[in-house]
């Protein structure tokens, strides 16, 4: 429990105590608790800079990615990253995938996965603290808020100030702009599942589908609420990862780790008293002001520390002030602060079994999947044989069986394709509604159904079932397709 | 609770409850959770309002929204149809080259031909046309009266032996049942049928009989059993049967005779309808040319 001495005002020489308290603290709480609202003080130093870093490139991302456009062609869409649901296809720059092919977003999925388990057991919740949309947007949303009502303790003064116009055209404002960001975060997710320019003209003079104003007032509800009100609230009660993570991180991992190994005992230090005997850690709360959630790092790794770093900067800077050494808060492990305890050197391990396991499995999948996109075949077939009848015997004797055969052109072309078997003497085929017994034309980018019937004049070589190849070739690249399927040949089994 | 305890280990409050020493913390949850509550059962009641929702003894609640998936349902299927004429109008009065030379109204053919056939046909010809004994095999090209487009249509729209007037008949006489053979002779006919098809038969029944066959039969199935499509006849010489071309099913045949109806289909499918299901019934295997030679 933390002892809190509201009277001593100053932590150090120049340097006032924050009045901040962590949000979770261990005291006794009724059930259905009110939330604590949370006045994160804006924090200078490297770790906030990377965090701004990462804020305008990844939001610049998604919402920029709609507008850049590739070229495939008169029959498929130029835009490069596209959702099109209508005609079942995913475009991701020179990527194409069809619905059949979702493995491989399973992939990307198993890759994401993947990737945080290996970032995790490294590095602590990166993940969390830098580039999940809840941290990005929350952070924006703050900085607005920073911008309209001013810092921590400002913002803390016009909360608790009467309704006057000052009060009011700045929370209108901050509202305003709040509900434009959000307008334009659900705006810019609509993109991604049309035209970008198009759709976007016509969802200005109402002419878009339905779906677009829905999932636009959707996902600027769920971001006003969620990036301005909700904040850590959806880290520590939505979010499942806080709890995953628990089974990524041992104390060999990385994690904003106060260093109570230096810092206690902690206590206000007054000008020109020695250093020995007692903790580099003047209790001036900085750490809890600065941090999004409300925490206190000081009572170790806990659930609701997304792992941002801020309190690293706060820290710092008190550190530089007081002429102390930086890193009282930083990057570090359990096991680092037990070696030094025991006067043991400092040992960062990276290559651990586990991060090793999730690396090597990291690559595998990522190969295999580039693997897989590299050797992606543009011509596919499924032949389904007709199972009622089995076979149908003819006037001439000869014996046919009927096949349904699916074909694949994943090519913005058409193509012309050459159906043969690969077995049997003289095979009768015929291909329904096509003049020429062999030859199809595939429409690009299409899958096209073809009713196939083979008929063969003389059977008696031949087992009860047959298996044969259909070969499906391209008459200019000469790519080839070879589909197993069977014959029946009505002869009774023995 | 008379007093609050509090846990040393976690230092929050316990709820009272004990379960064998074993104690349930009293950990807060947050307001606004059950605030989504509260307004969850909002939405429930201003939804039983708004929807159909609440079910009655006959009926049930219809919401002041008016919304009935019934309704809907019906809406779609006038609007499906209203797509589907551009192609419907086509199939009235398209050849079989036309159909097949557009390959939009060729995929349409098929797929409302294959709809039809599995609502109407399937019931006795089987659900891909393979017929039953009794009920001819639509795979084969094997034809009782004939397999172009134009002959299906006729046979689909006025049936046989059905009840429309220009419905086609054939008569199998019942020679057994009516008198007109006795037993021996229908017993070495059958060995003369059986050897049209090639198969082993008592070469002094076929003798006994061949004149009675030119006499009774040949004037439909022809002096060489290829039978006659004309009056739909069917050929004996195939060794494919409708009934079955056992001895046995053939004396059967000779005795009483067949006469299996298909229904006519003209007043109950829609012209295109028809047009449709002829071109799947064609598409099915055994199709023949429309100026194929009739036998």
């Amino acid at each position: 429990m933390i002892q809190t001495n509201d009277n001593q005002v100053q932590a150090a020489p120049g340097i006032d105590r924050s009045k901040a308290v962590a949000v979770s603290p261990s005291t006794p709480q009724s059930l259905y608790a009110k939330r604590k609202q949370i006045y994160a003080k804006l924090a200078h130093g490297n770790f906030r800079k990377l965090k701004w870093a990462a804020l305008f490139i990844l939001l610049g991302i998604y919402y920029f990615i709609p507008w850049i456009r590739w070229d495939r062609g008169p029959d498929a869409p130029s835009q490069a990253v596209l959702v099109d649901f209508e005609n079942a296809r995913f475009y991701f720059f020179f990527i194409e995938i069809w619905p059949q092919e979702v493995y491989y977003i399973t992939g990307l999925l198993i890759l994401a996965a993947l990737g945080l388990f290996l970032v995790t057991a490294l590095f602590g919740r990166v993940w969390c603290g830098y580039a999940c949309p809840q941290t990005i947007w929350t952070d924006l949303f703050i900085a607005i808020e920073r911008f309209f009502e001013g810092d921590r303790n400002a913002r803390i003064k016009l909360d608790r100030a009467k309704w006057d116009f000052n009060k009011i055209w700045r929370k209108t404002a901050k509202h305003i702009v709040w509900i434009l960001v959000a307008a334009a975060t659900g705006g810019a997710w609509i993109l991604y599942f049309h035209d970008a320019p198009t759709i976007f003209r016509d969802f200005l003079i109402g002419h878009a589908p339905i779906t677009s104003y829905v999932f636009m007032g959707l996902l600027t509800f769920t971001t006003y609420t969620l990036a301005g009100y909700m904040r850590e609230q959806v880290c520590t009660y939505m979010c499942p990862w806080p709890r995953i993570q628990a089974a990524m991180i041992d104390d060999k991992a990385l994690n904003v780790t106060y260093r109570y190994d230096r810092g206690e005992p902690r206590g206000a230090h007054k000008k020109n008293a020695t250093w020995e005997g007692r903790g580099d850690c003047i209790d001036c709360r900085q750490c809890v002001a600065v941090c999004p959630t409300g925490i206190d790092i000081r009572d170790g790794l806990q659930l609701e520390c997304i792992g941002c770093a801020l309190c690293i900067d706060a820290c710092n800077e008190i550190m530089d002030k007081i002429d102390r050494p930086r890193g009282l808060i930083a990057y570090d492990t359990d096991a680092n602060i037990e070696r030094r305890q025991k006067g043991a050197k400092e040992k960062f391990e990276l290559i651990r079994a586990r991060t090793v396991i999730y690396a090597i499995l990291f690559a595998a999948v990522g190969s295999f999947m580039l693997f897989g996109l590299l050797n992606r075949s543009t011509l596919d077939m499924n032949v389904q044989r007709d199972r009622i009848p089995n076979f149908v015997e003819l006037s001439d004797g000869s014996i046919r069986n009927g096949y349904q055969i699916k074909v694949l052109n994943k090519t913005p072309q058409v193509r012309t394709l050459d159906l043969t078997l690969d077995k049997f003497q003289n095979p009768v085929l015929r291909i329904v509604g096509q003049d020429n017994p062999q030859t199809i034309s595939v429409p690009a980018n299409q899958t096209i159904d073809y009713k196939v019937y083979v008929a063969l004049e003389d059977v008696s070589g031949l087992q009860v079932r047959e298996g044969f190849n259909f070969v499906l070739e391209d008459t200019q690249t000469n790519e080839k397709v070879l589909t197993p399927s069977l014959f029946i040949t009505g002869k009774t089994e023995k | 609770m008379s007093e609050k305890r509090i846990d040393e280990q976690s230092g929050t409050e316990v709820t009272g409850h004990e379960w064998d020493g074993i104690e349930e913390l009293n950990t807060p949850m947050p307001r606004w959770w059950l605030w989504i509550f509260y307004a969850s059962i909002v939405f429930a009641i201003i939804y039983a309002i708004l929807m159909p929702a609440l079910p009655g003894i006959d009926s049930y609640s219809k919401g002041v929204l008016g919304k009935s998936d019934r309704v809907e349902v019906v809406e779609e299927l006038y609007k499906l149809t209203d797509q589907r004429a551009v192609y419907a109008n086509k199939m009235l009065s398209a050849d079989i080259e036309t159909i097949e030379g557009d390959e939009d109204l060729l995929r349409y053919a098929l797929a409302a031909g294959e709809s039809a056939f599995g609502d109407n046909c399937a019931t006795c010809h089987g659900t891909n046309g393979q017929g039953l004994p009794g009920y001819p095999n639509l795979n084969d090209d094997i034809w009782l009266w004939g397999g172009s487009y134009e002959d299906i249509r006729q046979t689909l729209n006025y049936g046989i032996r059905a009840l429309h007037e220009d419905t086609r008949v054939s008569l199998m006489q019942a020679y057994g049942r009516d008198e007109l053979l006795t037993r021996e002779e229908i017993s070495d006919l059958t060995e003369y049928v059986v050897s049209l098809s090639g198969r082993e038969a008592d070469a002094s029944a076929i003798a006994r009989v061949s004149t009675l066959y030119q006499e009774q039969c040949a004037s439909c199935h022809g002096m060489d059993g290829k039978g006659d499509r004309l009056q739909g006849a069917p050929d004996l010489s195939d060794n494919e049967w409708l009934y079955g071309g056992d001895r046995a099913t053939i004396v059967e045949t000779l005795t009483n005779g067949r006469a299996g109806v298909m229904p006519h289909w003209k007043e109950r499918l829609s012209p295109d309808m028809v047009n449709s299901l002829a071109y799947y019934v064609h598409s099915l295997g055994g199709g023949e040319k429309s100026d194929a030679p009739t036998q």
